[in-house]
């Protein structure tokens, strides 16, 4: 059994970092460094956490680290994956490093998905983390495939008026062996998951919700909490997918077997700042309703892969 | 593959071959000792790229073949296969080349010492598989090295070479190997490929200065402020001109070792006694070549000078040209719109403040036109006598069938009066 208590003290994420207070990303990292420990390399597309490692000539990242462009992530991988394999067959390594694609939901959902789907359908030892902000936080907060309906951004002033994309199931389609999502509010659930994602060979699809303050317009002291809160509301859903069935986790499992009470999307979105223009117009309801319905729907749909509900 | 084995009579171990210049790219990348392939299938590079599929999926090469969506990927998986510190190639041409443009920056930016073949052809609209320089004249000023080759041989030699050149450590830039699309790449010639041992010793495995190790963690392209950024520019400037000496100890070992010269930066023919030089890059200078032999017959004194390295470009050796002969026909497969052929801007700029020799552009072979050497004899003649205007559009023709296009360019040139 997993503990906080028992996770390695090793740190590889150090001090200096330039990431914003609370920022989800650095969070995570932290926590993926531990599972995952130190015989691993990390490809970084374009996005916030190009920027907060550090500047040149430092870096708070103690793995070895190769920054590349935007769509760019799943082939990164890809060559890196190769090499090392070289390197192993030509003696000169013994092991091959663990390899870990990181990149926002932009250098995902958007521009990268070519470069993910592709690294993903040849079948590519590595894992690809997710962080998903839902909007293009780095470059301001611009609209993203990601971005929930009803939410501002710079580019949607009066609130989106699509639904986000549903890209953890377009990784299931790909049938990969190993697809989950993690929540900084469980970090157990996300070690243990990060831990399993190593141990198995193939591409590996692991997403975060990852609530950042100055984009979602909440303190920054509030991450985990917004984190919570979007699971506990069902705009978040912890599971994983793995050999053609799907496992819901942590919160998500009792939600869905009844344990505990599914709190209204309404709460969490009163959260957030960015919710605000939509839900103070006399659409605001509307938009609510359209998301309540967005959540039992992916329920709906995740069920569909679990064998006791088929 | 080989058809003929070893049989070049001098008991060594090279290899003569029947092959296009395609499958020879990929005989010599196997013969360099790649480890890692990524590539992406386009017109007319996918010979290429078939050819290595192929010998690693028949146990001829140990290799990693990484067949990805896109060149955009193509050059990524480079790059990082690279980083890992394992020799890496690929192979693109035209809209391939420019969809990786992103990439091809950051190859350069990032050093990684990879090869890449870029079979030269036209860029569209309208689509054109056929050759031209435009591709890689439009990459340019990415930072890579860039080879022109003339000849079937001299593919081969260029991969060996590239390798051993962009690998040095006071180099560490990546190096294109361009091919002229079917004239090169799908025609037939007996060549030959040196075996992989003795290309071992010339070019052992590939010793990186910097890579993505888990027990020397170092992070790789991180951001850089206004305060370091323009050193790094710099450093790839240096390793700019690093490379021209280390061509030509490269291409001079090369030839102790196996025995051809294909030139270093440059390769010149009949220039000493020369009045006039023909300036020209891949297989324009072959056929240009012929032109020397033709004109030299009617007592014309020409020369050939070919640019062989077009980055870094041969900056001396045109000054040196400047001083030896009265004038310069630069002939051009591309265009840059809005100016005149690249290499004639680029010649004019090593010359000045140095020679005040006329310089006349001729703009010939776009999108795969056939350029005959009674062409550029003809041109040449022209030139001698001083009636080539400074930029010739040399080849256009007057058939029934070709009307169309020629009458909409004058109807074009009338629009403003």
């Amino acid at each position: 059994m997993v503990t906080l208590k028992s996770l390695p003290e090793e740190e590889l994420f150090l001090a200096g970092s330039t990431a914003c207070h609370g920022c989800p990303s650095s969070l995570a990292l932290r926590i993926a460094f531990k599972a995952l420990g130190s015989n691993m390399v990390l490809i970084v597309v374009a996005s916030c956490t190009s920027v907060l490692q550090g500047s040149y000539p430092l870096s708070a990242i103690n793995v070895p680290l190769l920054n590349i462009a935007f769509a760019a992530g799943g082939a990164g991988a890809s060559g890196a994956v190769a090499g090392f394999k070289a390197l192993k067959k030509r003696g000169e390594i013994e092991e091959e490093p663990t390899v870990v694609m990181w990149g926002g939901d932009g250098g995902t959902y958007d521009i990268g998905i070519q470069s993910l789907s592709g690294a993903a359908e040849r079948e590519t030892n590595f894992i690809y983390f997710c962080y998903n902000n839902e909007m293009y936080s780095n470059t301001g907060t611009q609209r993203s495939g990601a971005t929930p309906l009803g939410a501002w951004t710079t580019t949607t002033p009066a609130g989106k008026h699509q639904h986000r994309k549903d890209i953890a199931q377009i990784m299931i389609a790909h049938r990969i062996p190993y697809v989950a999502t993690v929540s900084l509010a469980y970090p157990l659930d996300f070690y243990q998951k990060m831990q399993k994602a190593k141990s198995i060979v193939g591409t590996k699809y692991i997403e975060l919700l990852a609530p950042c303050p100055p984009g979602w317009k909440f303190p920054s002291s509030k991450t985990i909490e917004v984190s919570r809160l979007a699971v506990q509301s069902g705009m978040w859903l912890l599971y994983e997918h793995e050999n053609g069935e799907t496992r819901f986790t942590a919160a998500t499992k009792k939600i869905i077997e009844g344990k505990v009470k599914k709190r209204p999307v309404k709460e969490y979105l009163e959260m957030q700042g960015r919710f605000r223009p939509v839900l103070e117009k006399p659409e605001g309801k509307e938009a609510e309703d359209l998301l309540e319905k967005e959540v039992t729907e992916s329920i709906r749909r995740l069920k569909g892969w679990v064998p006791e509900y088929i | 593959m080989p058809n003929q084995g070893n049989c070049d009579g001098e008991g060594g171990k090279a290899l003569r071959v029947l092959e296009t210049g395609n499958h020879l790219v990929a005989l010599a990348v196997r013969a360099a000792g790649v480890e890692v392939v990524p590539a992406y299938p386009i017109t007319p590079q996918t010979q290429v790229i078939e050819k290595v599929a192929e010998l690693i999926a028949g146990g001829h090469m140990d290799a990693e073949y990484i067949p990805v969506e896109s060149e955009h990927s193509a050059c990524a998986a480079l790059i990082a296969a690279s980083l890992t510190g394992a020799r890496a190639f690929s192979a693109t041409s035209a809209h391939g080349l420019a969809y990786m443009h992103e990439m091809v920056h950051f190859a350069a930016g990032i050093r990684a010492p990879v090869v890449m073949a870029n079979i030269n052809r036209a860029l569209g609209p309208g689509w054109n598989i056929w050759c031209d320089h435009q591709d890689s004249i439009s990459q340019r000023d990415t930072g890579w090295l860039q080879i022109y080759v003339a000849s079937h041989q001299e593919v081969i030699d260029s991969v060996i070479q590239g390798f051993k050149i962009t690998e040095n450590w006071s180099v560490m830039l990546p190096l294109m190997v361009n091919l002229d699309a079917f004239v090169l790449s799908h025609t037939y010639t007996d060549a030959e490929v040196p075996e992989i041992e003795e290309v071992r010793e010339f070019l052992p495995p590939y010793k990186p200065r910097w890579k993505l190790d888990p027990r020397f963690p170092v992070t790789h392209g991180s951001v850089v402020y206004p305060d370091d950024f323009s050193e790094t520019r710099q450093s790839m400037q240096i390793g700019q001109n690093n490379a021209r000496r280390v061509i030509k100890e490269v291409c001079r070992d090369y030839a102790e070792v196996f025995g051809r010269w294909h030139g270093d930066m440059v390769e010149e023919y009949l220039i000493d006694d020369a009045e006039i030089a023909i300036v020209a890059m891949g297989t324009l200078a072959s056929e240009s070549r012929v032109v020397v032999d033709v004109l030299r017959q009617e007592g014309l004194r020409v020369g050939l000078f070919r640019i062989r390295f077009f980055r870094p470009f041969p900056i001396e050796e045109i000054r040196s040209l400047g001083e030896r002969v009265k004038s310069i026909l630069v002939i051009d497969r591309n265009y840059s719109y809005g100016m005149e052929g690249a290499v004639f801007t680029e010649l004019k700029g090593a010359l000045y403040g140095f020679s005040n020799v006329p310089v006349r552009n001729l703009i010939v072979g776009l999108g795969g036109r056939d350029v005959s050497y009674e062409l550029i004899a003809d041109m040449t003649r022209k030139a001698i006598s001083g009636e080539l205007g400074e930029i010739t559009w040399g080849d256009s023709r007057i058939t029934p069938s070709h009307r169309v296009t020629l009458e909409c360019l004058e109807e074009f040139k009338k629009l403003l009066g």
